[in-house]
Order: structure tokens, then sequence, then C-alpha cells
């Protein structure tokens, strides 16, 4: 109680000072007994003679405390919950502040972490709006404000722009949905098999993730004479009597890329679906059984899946950001720029921009573009998602 | 019914006790969740569930399978075929004479560059270590404070974590490196620890683990006067190895992969990767040392997975996104 007259904070409709004299050790039980929530049980149990800053109290509902004084040791019950709370924009401020006063520790222990977090994340991702406004080539500085010219130009004038625009939508459904799919099946099936056959193919379908960047042999592979893999194979079937130049005939490039694309698109959203066939209960089936069920189709859909809700969710972000990010399998599989820009996509545009031709400012507005697209994908999966979540 | 008051001591045995059943919960449910995986694996006899169905996912797979594992394996063969193996027409599938010449050509051709080829391993162990091993403190406490406490701006940042799971170092990188240049950090060792320190997937998924942990037995350790770094790592930490050893790992991948080459352009601060991409850009002439590097890079990130694959397991179940 003293600790919050400091701060001159006025909570008194809302606090209630109950005298410790009146609590016994059965009446503590009997209040534990009475709460109603685990949670609350737990913070009963946490209450304290010693004051301890309890900067993390993780129930935003009712805080009851036991707190010493010189006077003597009392109980104070601060309301917290957001209907009940009535105070004044300044007091709040002043209750805010003094909690932040009090969590000190939870902001050093924060920090190392934040502060390279927001240098290296959340500062590029807010300059990269106003820096799309400007023109800016990493010598003159500062940056030419330009207004809305570079969002003109590549709407309006940049071919290249509207091309990448096509052919990121066409990979975003092949390692978006259709590899998200796949993903699920794949994980489906394996979790029907023995645990030894379940490792081993979980690592096999995830190893091109991990073995990353060995595009070189995908070149081996669709390599344009006869040296390649599958010219030699469709040759010695007598498919083709010429080689068919995979890489840089633009009939071919798109397809060859998805291929790639989604051999290396099992990363970490596969393994958290992959785990959450793992972690259903076993029982739930059982009485899916009685209930009625009466294939595996039925069973995915009224069990399964509603119940590895949050892991889907999980996945479908991390499928959402390999999709739009495509560009690095194309750039390394056909090269830069590839013929007639067919695996030219935004994440290339922007490439090509920001590291070949050093314009910052229209690299930037792109990339600005781009984190829009995939806010907007986000939301969107949530939303499809959103009745699989709340379990 | 005689009142008496609430002794110190009687509410410190209180919470030892309180201590002491949160733990005994904890790892009774750890043992259920185990039994339960335990179960789920293997003979759950269920609905629809026959050996013929089993035999024909096994043959499924396996094609699939094949598919992901050839480029790898190619990549494998390419590396001990001997040079004049390397150019026979049609391509064999199989090394005839197998052989470890091109390990050896990799490593006199990096040794031809600028410095011994030693230097570049010795920096990408060096990058790989100190920033998984920042990136594995930072994340803990971080994880710890943004799971279990409540203060003014949790929130946001929570909800900040998971947005910038949306923006991986792909699409941030432009922006990154104006951030850098104006930092003044270009070409030096921070470029290559520092960005790779604060990656959220880590610190999301150490939160989502750290959740699991019943609150009353943090509680009881703050009433037992243990300060938060204490109860960080002394509590918290211990109870999630899985996660540590999981962000661990996708750490170590994306350190281990990552080419710095254009944050970097000084021969004596170049990682494995960056030589592995110079030396790629002499094309197919030299593909068997290219596969040579290319096996060499694969192995730790290999190696590590398969041996902590149980606990990566145990901790993608946790990954969920509730809200």
């Amino acid at each position: 109680m003293a600790k919050l007259k400091d701060t001159g904070v006025k909570l008194k409709p809302r606090k209630e000072i109950i005298s410790l004299d009146a609590i016994t050790a059965e009446e503590l039980a009997a209040r534990q007994a009475a709460a109603k929530t685990p949670s609350e049980k737990a913070l009963i149990a946490a209450s304290t003679i010693s004051d301890a800053p309890i900067g993390g109290v993780a129930e935003d509902a009712k805080v009851i405390r036991l707190l010493s004084t010189p006077e003597g040791a009392h109980t104070e019950k601060i309301i917290l919950n957001k209907a009940e709370r009535k105070y004044s924009f300044s007091e709040y401020m002043a209750y805010q502040w003094h909690e932040m006063k009090k969590s000190g520790m939870c902001y050093a222990m924060l920090a190392p972490f934040m502060i390279l977090f927001i240098i290296f994340t959340v500062v590029p991702v807010i300059m990269s709006l106003p820096m799309g406004f400007t023109s800016f080539d990493m010598a003159s500085f500062p940056p030419k404000w330009v207004g809305f010219d570079n969002f003109y130009t590549l709407f309006l004038e940049d071919d290249v722009f509207t091309q990448a625009i096509r052919t990121t939508i066409i990979f975003a459904i092949f390692t978006g949905p259709l590899s998200y799919i796949l993903s699920f099946f794949l994980a489906w099936l394996i979790n029907e098999l023995h645990p030894r056959l379940k490792t081993l193919f979980t690592l096999i379908f995830y190893a091109p993730s991990m073995a990353g960047n060995i595009y070189f042999v995908w070149q081996l592979i669709f390599s344009g004479d006869a040296y390649g893999y599958l010219n030699s194979f469709l040759n010695s079937l007598g498919f083709t009597t010429a080689a068919i130049q995979w890489l840089t005939n633009a009939q071919y490039i798109l397809p060859c890329v998805i291929i790639v694309q989604l051999w290396v698109s099992m990363g970490a959203g596969f393994l958290a679906i992959r785990a959450g066939f793992q972690s259903i209960d076993p029982s739930m089936y059982e009485a899916g059984a009685i209930e009625g069920i009466r294939n595996r189709w039925q069973e995915l859909i009224y069990i399964t899946i509603p119940s590895m809700g949050p892991q889907l969710m999980f996945a479908a972000v991390m499928q959402i950001v390999a999709s739009f990010t495509v560009d690095i399998v194309g750039r390394s599989l056909v090269g830069f720029p590839s013929t007639d820009y067919r695996a030219h996509t935004i994440m290339t545009h922007a490439f090509d921009y920001g590291w070949v031709r050093f314009e910052m400012g229209y690299a930037s507005a792109i990339c600005f573009l781009l984190f829009i697209a995939m806010l907007i994908a986000n939301s969107v999966v949530r939303k499809i998602l959103s009745r699989y979540l709340d379990n | 019914m005689a009142k008496k008051e609430l002794k110190p001591s009687e509410i410190a045995a209180k919470q030892a006790a309180d201590n002491a059943a949160a733990l005994e919960a904890l790892r009774a449910r750890r043992a259920k969740e185990h039994a339960k995986m335990e179960k789920s694996k293997g003979s759950n006899k269920r609905v629809g569930k026959t050996w013929k169905n089993d035999i024909g996912i096994v043959i499924f797979l396996s094609l699939l399978g094949l598919f992901m594992v050839f480029p790898i394996y190619i990549a494998i063969i390419t590396s001990i075929k001997p040079i004049n193996e390397l150019f026979i027409m049609p391509p064999k599938l199989y090394s005839i004479d197998p052989t470890f010449d091109n390990f050896e050509d990799l490593f006199i051709v990096a040794n031809n560059s600028w410095v011994p080829f030693s230097r570049n391993v010795f920096n990408s162990f060096l990058v790989t270590v100190v920033s998984t091993g920042l990136h594995v403190v930072f994340a803990c406490m971080a994880s710890f404070i943004l799971a279990k406490c409540r203060f003014p701006g949790s929130v946001l940042i929570n909800k900040a974590v998971v947005i910038a799971l949306l923006f991986n170092s792909t699409v941030t990188y432009i922006m990154q490196y104006i951030v850098m240049a104006r930092l003044g950090m270009i070409n030096t060792y921070a470029a290559l620890v520092l960005p790779m320190i604060p990656q959220a997937m880590g610190l999301f998924l150490l939160i989502q683990s750290v959740g699991q942990i019943p609150d009353a037995m943090i509680e009881a350790a703050k009433v037992d006067g243990a300060s938060l770094m204490r109860i960080c790592w002394g509590i918290v930490m211990p109870n999630v190895k899985p996660a540590l050893m999981t962000i661990i790992i996708f750490e170590f991948q994306a350190v281990w992969n990552y080419a710095g080459g254009s944050v970097v352009y000084d021969e004596a601060l170049k990682t494995i990767p960056t030589v592995v991409q110079q030396i790629a850009l002499a094309g197919l002439s030299r593909q068997g040392a290219i596969g040579a590097s290319a096996v060499v890079l694969m192995i730790p990130p290999l190696v590590i997975f398969i041996a902590a694959q149980g606990q990566v397991m145990e901790t993608m179940a946790h990954a969920g996104m509730k809200d």
C-alpha cells in the first residue's frame, strides 16, 4: 500500500483492503478453494508478505497481494480488469509508469534481444515506406524525396514488374497452397507408419531444406546438353531425340523452377504439422469411432484438422513467407535475368533494383508492397483457420 | 477453529510444498505426453487401418522420397567421381572408381585464393558459434519475460514477434543493408553475426514452449525470493531443453548456410558458403569440387538434426499459433 501511495495513483474505488489479522491459514485455504480458475488459485498461493515486485502476474483480472508494512501485514486486492477500470487517462498513465518502474528487470532482460530485433527487423520494415518515396542510390545522402513517383512507375510504366506480379502469383499458388496441402498429406501419411519409418521419412522430406544451396545439382539434372541427367534419361527411353534446353527455353523455365521450389519447400511448417499429428490424443479417435466415424476421411475432417489449428496456422505463416519471397531458386537455377523474365518474381525485381542498379528507393517501394501483400495474406489465412484456433 | 496468524515460515513451507507439487505435476504431464506420443506411434488400432494400407503408403512415400533424395544423392556421387567420370556420356548414377580427389581439389582451389581456406573455415565456425550462442542466450531471457510476465508493452511486443515471423531476412535484406551501412558495420564480423541473432522464429518457438510451464511454479519461485534472472536460468530453461535444442538447430542451419557475400567483401572475413559460391562461379567444369563443397556444407546440419530429431518434434508440437 505504501508503494502505491508513492506513485500518487488513486485506486480507491477499485482497491479493497483487508487486514491480515482476519486471515488465517484455513481462510487462505478456503479462498483458494473458492477460486474459480487454476491461475487465480496460483495467484492466491503466490500472495506474499515480502512485497516482491510481481512484475509479471500473469492474470489481469484480479491481483491479490499480501503486504507487510511497519503497521502490520494486510492484504490488498486490486481489481484491474478492463470492465472495472474507471480511472482517468492521467491516472492510467501514472499507473503504467509505476508498473514500468516496477518491471525494470523485465525490460533489462528483454533488452539484448529487442535492441537487435528493432535494429534489424523493425526499423528496416518501417523504414521501407518512407524510403519508397525517395530516390536513393546509397552514395548521395540524404535521399531525394520524389513523392509517389516510384509507385506510379511501378504500376503504370514498369512492364517487368507487372509480369513479376504474374510470375509471383503462379509461384505462390504452387509453393503456397499446393505445397501446404502436400505437407499436410505427407505428414498425415507418415503419421500412419511405424516409428522407425516415421523418423526416416521425416528426415527424407526435411533434408532438402537443410541441404540448402545445392542448386548446382539441379543444373546438372536439367542441363541443356546430353550430359544432363534428365535429357539422357529421356533420350535413353526414346521419348526425345534431341536435348531439351530446360533452363533457357522460356517454355520450360517455369515448370523447372516450380519443381525445385516444391523440392525445397518442406521446411519448418512441415515439421510443425508432423508434430501436430503426433500430439493428438489417440483417445479422440477411439471416441470418434464410437460416435460413428466410418472412415479415415471423416476422421481427418472431424477430428484431426480441428485439433491441430495452431500448428496449421504456424505452417501457413511459413508457407506465406516462402511463397511470397520466391527468388533465390530461380536466380540460381536459370540465371539472372532469366529468358524473357520468365522466372522474374517481385523479390527478384527488388534484388535487381537493390543490388544491381542501386536504386534503393525503388527497391524499398517494391519491398513495402510485398510486406503489405504478406500481411493481407496472413490475415486472410487467419480468417480461414480462425474456427480451429480457439480450442 | 483456532485463529492463528499466518507466519512467514508457514507460508514459506506452503510455498515449498506448492513448488514441489507444481514440478511434480509438470513431470507427470511430461510423462503422460511422452506416453501418449509413444502410444500414437505404431500400433494404434483405428478405423480402417490395415497393413495393406500401410504398404501402399510406404510405396507412395518412397517414390516421393526418391524425388526428394535424388538431388542430394547426385551431389554426393558427383563429389566422389574422378574427373574422367564426371564427363561420361550418358551420365552415370554411380561412381565406377570412387575417389576423394575432389575434396583435395576443393581444398587446393580454396587455398589458392587470397587467404588460406582454413581461415574461411575458422570464420564459419566463429560466426556460427557466436551468433548461435548469443541468439540462444538472448532468446531465453526474452522468451521467459514475454511468455510469463505482464508489463506495459508486453502484449504489443508479443504481437510484433508473431508478425515478424512474416518478415524474414529475405525480404528485409535490402533495408537491413542500408541500416548496416549507416551504422558502419559493412565488412566487419558484426555484419555477419549481429543480424542473425534476433531471429523471430527461435524466439517464437521458445515463447510457445515456456508458455507450457505452469505459472504456479514461477510464482512459487518468486515467493522464495528468486530474482527473475535466477528463475529464468534455474527453473524455466532446464524445463524447456527440447525447445533449446530445436532453436539451436534452426539457428545453426540459418547461420551456417548464410552466404554473406554482399555485406563482407574482405577475403579474410568470408565464410565457407561465400567461398563455395565463388568456386561455383567456375561452372560445370568444376562440378567435382562444387559437389565436394556441397557435401562438406551439408554434413553438420544433417548430423545435428538426426541427433536431435525427437526433441525437435516435441518442440514443434507446441509451435502452434493460437492468436
